[in-house]
């Protein structure tokens, strides 16, 4: 399922100048312990955590909403995206604004960690195993120095994070 | 030197101009048509209708939109027999005007969109146009098809007519094109061409972008002088034109006395404006008085209101820090922030005026469609139209014209009866609908009125129970009877007419009313007729609001909704059955609906007695209280969407900027109802699943 990803295929006869043209930055995060990677052409700024606007009835990761110079954005705890449990957000979190198929939102991360210069044939795909975080939110695996980086499908995470109203009949 | 040829982009412009024109041109033409009347002899609006058919096709040529010219060019020869009285406006000629005008709109809105329209597109009703013109005793060609004119015409009435055309040297420059001119002036009649030469300069000082040519030429042809000036109509303020008969012996004296009359000097001067902009209208400029108004990109205007929007929120958040900060007692400090205050708010409400326009150019559809749904069910209906002046932002216009257009078809087809009913019920057989617009605070109010037959409550109620929509064991009142044709899915025509059930139904109406942060509401009384009520705030980037505290959120009630505000006694609350609350006002019982409950929101005042109830009035004239901690305060608020960047949230019509830079929403009180009892039925279907009524 993960080789279903839109990475660039490389074939056995890719030279070298092809493969340092497909070479890709993230943006590397952490939440808990656990280091996190996001395409860093999403990123539209970083920002300190600042009080949101609660909106109602709403799922527990969807943590309101922020003024960004004039602009509604809301704000996602990502720990909390992923099953993990609230947030207890202070001022040394962070929010990375993303902006996703023409909407702008915030991540709520415990802190940014690093830019990653990854070649896209580094990727792994993320092997079937049986986790907490569901398999759709993530897109690869980033090996770095002995440790790696999950590679996160920011459209998978947000591609349904509306309203919980499924179970309310018209 | 600028190059004569255009850029791709500077064609994109031109042909976004083009079709910008044409939605006002087409607009106009709408209005006009629904002036006319059978067998009258509005001789002003047909003129009206044929400039706008003509520029429009005027501008078609120019980008090559072959169908459309093609179709105009009938269109317009029809309408010139009538306004020279050639043929009769009955009541086959109206409907096929009226036909054709859609036909007309389909094809600017095809080339719009880029599209071809397939070969047989209007077929119909061009070859009704041809039948119409064909069934006249022709005096000259019905369509100035090329080649056609001479041969068919019967010599005797053709004229020699000696045009001398000397373009001013700005022609090229207001994108005018005289070949143009002249191939249009040859399927009037034969044409012998002589250009003159003699105002060509040396080359040195040869200017591409200047028109030097003139031509003089002559022209044998049946038609009035007025045809062959009309060709010349875009062009009349950039050049000396003059046309005079050079054979005035073969004429008919009442024909030819104006052009022999003007021969002396026929320069034909438009002294209005210079720009080229809007040609069809300068004809009646000089009647309506001349036209100040300019042409501006809806983005730019979009953008100043924005930015308006977020001076706004600037101004208060200086001013509560000004408040806040340990010089609030300055007294030229405090007068300046004051007089800061007044010119931002005045600044708003002229850059608010901008956008807004009079409901006349929706309203303007309207008559028509009228007649149109009235001919088809045969019903004889008239409509009155009162405060088409009545302004309103400009995307609010946009959006009211679904609406409008589904409940004046509703109320011709459903609302007004028969004939042969109306006559039995001793109504007149001729059935009135009301349209009318009026202002009413910060919102503009529109009454759709119909004396038919009323909303047939017993068949409401069967057919809704029959859809599932309420459970037969439900007891509606009468008022909740009517408002049932708001539900979704819900359509009382018994049969699937032509003219409604077309799968949009009063819920869109609804839902598109409600998307403009307003409401509808029905009254009905049997057998005198219905009323649908829109109360649409008149612009969609600010509202006046009250801020009210619920824990530790903060949120805006429409300020418009709100009756009064009031802290009720110990006696006046009633805890009823089932978990609902009442309190009493003047006698009156009104719903509590916390609003922390209703929210989810934590720590908020519980007891109504140690908070406050907001009375408010929804749009079906009920009342609610709204329990809150309390009010902070009113205040103008600028709406910003939450749907740019997030779903919608029930409950919640939209968010603002408060002045300490925090995120306020706005209360949707329409659906807070809703959204009670839905809670409420949620909690009592885990608590006690056979909970009869919430």
């Amino acid at each position: 399922m993960a080789e279903s990803q839109d990475l660039p295929s490389i074939g056995p006869n890719s030279g070298p100048d092809i493969a340092a043209a497909l070479t890709r930055q993230f943006i590397s995060f952490r939440v808990g312990d656990d280091e996190f990677a996001i395409d860093i052409m999403a990123v539209r700024e970083i920002k300190g955590w600042t009080e949101t606007t609660v909106l109602p009835n709403q799922q527990d990761y969807m943590l309101g909403v922020l003024n960004l110079r004039g602009t509604i954005v809301p704000i996602f705890d990502l720990r909390c995206r992923f099953g993990l449990g609230l947030t207890t957000a202070t001022r040394s979190h962070v929010v990375i604004i993303v902006a996703i198929s023409g909407r702008l939102l915030g991540l709520l991360v415990d802190a940014v960690s690093d830019i990653l210069t990854v070649n896209a044939a580094d990727i792994r795909p993320v092997p079937d195993v049986d986790q907490p975080i569901d398999n759709a939110f993530l897109a690869g695996i980033i090996p770095v120095g002995d440790g790696m980086v999950v590679l996160l499908s920011l459209e998978n995470l947000f591609a349904n994070h509306g309203p919980a109203n499924t179970a309310v009949a018209a | 030197m600028s190059t004569p040829t255009f850029g791709s982009d500077e064609l994109a412009q031109f042909r976004r101009t083009f079709f910008e024109e044409c939605t006002e041109l087409l607009a106009d033409l709408e209005e006009r048509l629904g002036a006319l009347v059978v067998s009258s002899s509005d001789v002003e609006s047909l003129n009206a209708i044929f400039r706008a058919v003509h520029s429009v096709k005027a501008g078609a040529g120019a980008f090559g939109y072959t169908v459309l010219v093609g179709f105009a060019h009938r269109f317009e020869a029809l309408l010139d027999r009538l306004r020279d009285g050639k043929a009769e406006l009955d009541e086959r000629t109206l409907v096929s005007l009226v036909a054709a005008a859609d036909v007309f709109s389909a094809l600017v809105d095809l080339a719009r969109q880029g599209e071809v329209p397939a070969d047989d597109f209007g077929a119909d009703v061009a070859e009704e146009l041809a039948i119409l013109l064909g069934s006249e005793t022709a005096p000259r060609p019905a369509a100035r098809s090329p080649g056609s004119a001479a041969e068919e015409l019967p010599a005797s009435k053709e004229k020699t007519y000696r045009i001398i055309f000397r373009p001013n040297a700005e022609l090229f420059r207001r994108a005018n094109e005289p070949l143009y001119l002249l191939r249009e002036l040859k399927t009037l009649g034969a044409l012998a061409v002589d250009c003159d030469l003699s105002r060509l300069p040396s080359f040195e000082t040869f200017n591409a972008d200047d028109s030097y040519l003139g031509w003089t030429m002559t022209l044998r042809s049946d038609c009035s002088p007025d045809a062959i000036a009309e060709v010349f109509e875009f062009v009349d303020n950039e050049c000396v034109l003059t046309i005079a008969e050079a054979d005035a012996t073969e004429a008919k004296p009442d024909e030819a006395a104006p052009a022999i009359a003007a021969s002396s000097k026929p320069t034909i001067v438009a002294p209005s404006s210079p720009s080229e902009s809007k040609p069809a209208e300068s004809k009646s400029a000089g009647k309506t008085g001349s036209i100040s108004s300019i042409r501006v990109d809806l983005y730019r205007v979009d953008r100043l209101v924005n930015m308006v929007g977020e001076l706004v929120i600037a101004q208060a958040m200086l001013a509560q820090q000004f408040i806040e900060s340990r010089d609030h007692d300055d007294p030229a400090a405090n007068q300046g922030f004051e007089h800061l205050a007044g010119l931002t708010r005045e600044l708003q409400e002229c850059v608010m005026a901008i956008r807004m326009q009079p409901v006349k150019s929706v309203f303007s559809r309207m008559p028509r469609l009228v007649r149109d749904v009235g001919h088809k069910t045969g019903k004889d209906v008239r409509l009155e139209m009162a405060g088409e002046q009545t302004e309103v932002d400009k995307t609010v216009i946009e959006e009211l014209a679904d609406p409008l257009t589904h409940m004046i078809r509703n109320a011709v087809d459903h609302g007004i009866e028969d004939a042969e009913v109306r006559l039995a019920a001793g109504k007149p057989a001729e059935g009135v609908i009301r349209l009318s617009a009026q202002h009413a605070g910060s919102n503009i109010l529109i009454h759709v009125e119909d004396d038919g037959a009323g909303l047939d409550r017993d068949r409401l109620l069967a057919k809704a129970t029959e859809k599932g929509i309420v459970s037969a064991n439900v007891k509606l009142s009468g008022e909740e009877i009517d408002e049932l044709i708001f539900a979704p899915g819900f359509s009382t025509a018994a049969a699937v007419t032509d003219v409604s059930g077309r799968g949009v139904g009063m819920d869109v109406v609804r839902r598109n009313v409600q998307a403009l942060g307003g409401r509808v509401q029905v009254t009905s009384t049997a057998g005198k007729g219905t009323r649908f009520t829109l109360v649409i705030p008149l612009t969609l980037a600010v509202l006046d609001g009250m801020v009210v505290a619920v824990g530790w959120e903060k949120y805006i009630l429409p300020l418009t909704s709100i009756v009064e505000s009031f802290r009720p006694g110990r006696g006046q609350i009633r805890v009823i059955p089932g978990g609902g609350e009442v309190v009493s006002i003047r006698g009156e019982f009104v719903r509590l609906i916390h609003l922390a409950r209703v929210f989810g929101v934590s720590e908020a005042v519980t007891d109504p007695c140690e908070g406050l109830v907001v009375l408010i009035e929804l749009a079906n004239g009920s009342k609610l209280g709204v329990v809150v901690d309390e009010l902070i305060g009113q205040q103008q608020v600028v709406i910003k969407s939450l749907q740019d960047n997030y779903d919608p949230v029930p409950g919640i019509s939209g968010a603002t900027i408060l002045g300490n830079g925090r995120v306020a929403l706005i209360v949707d009180i329409e659906e807070l109802t809703r959204l009670y009892d839905r809670n409420v039925r949620i909690a009592d279907a885990t608590t006690r699943p056979m909970a009869a009524n919430a």
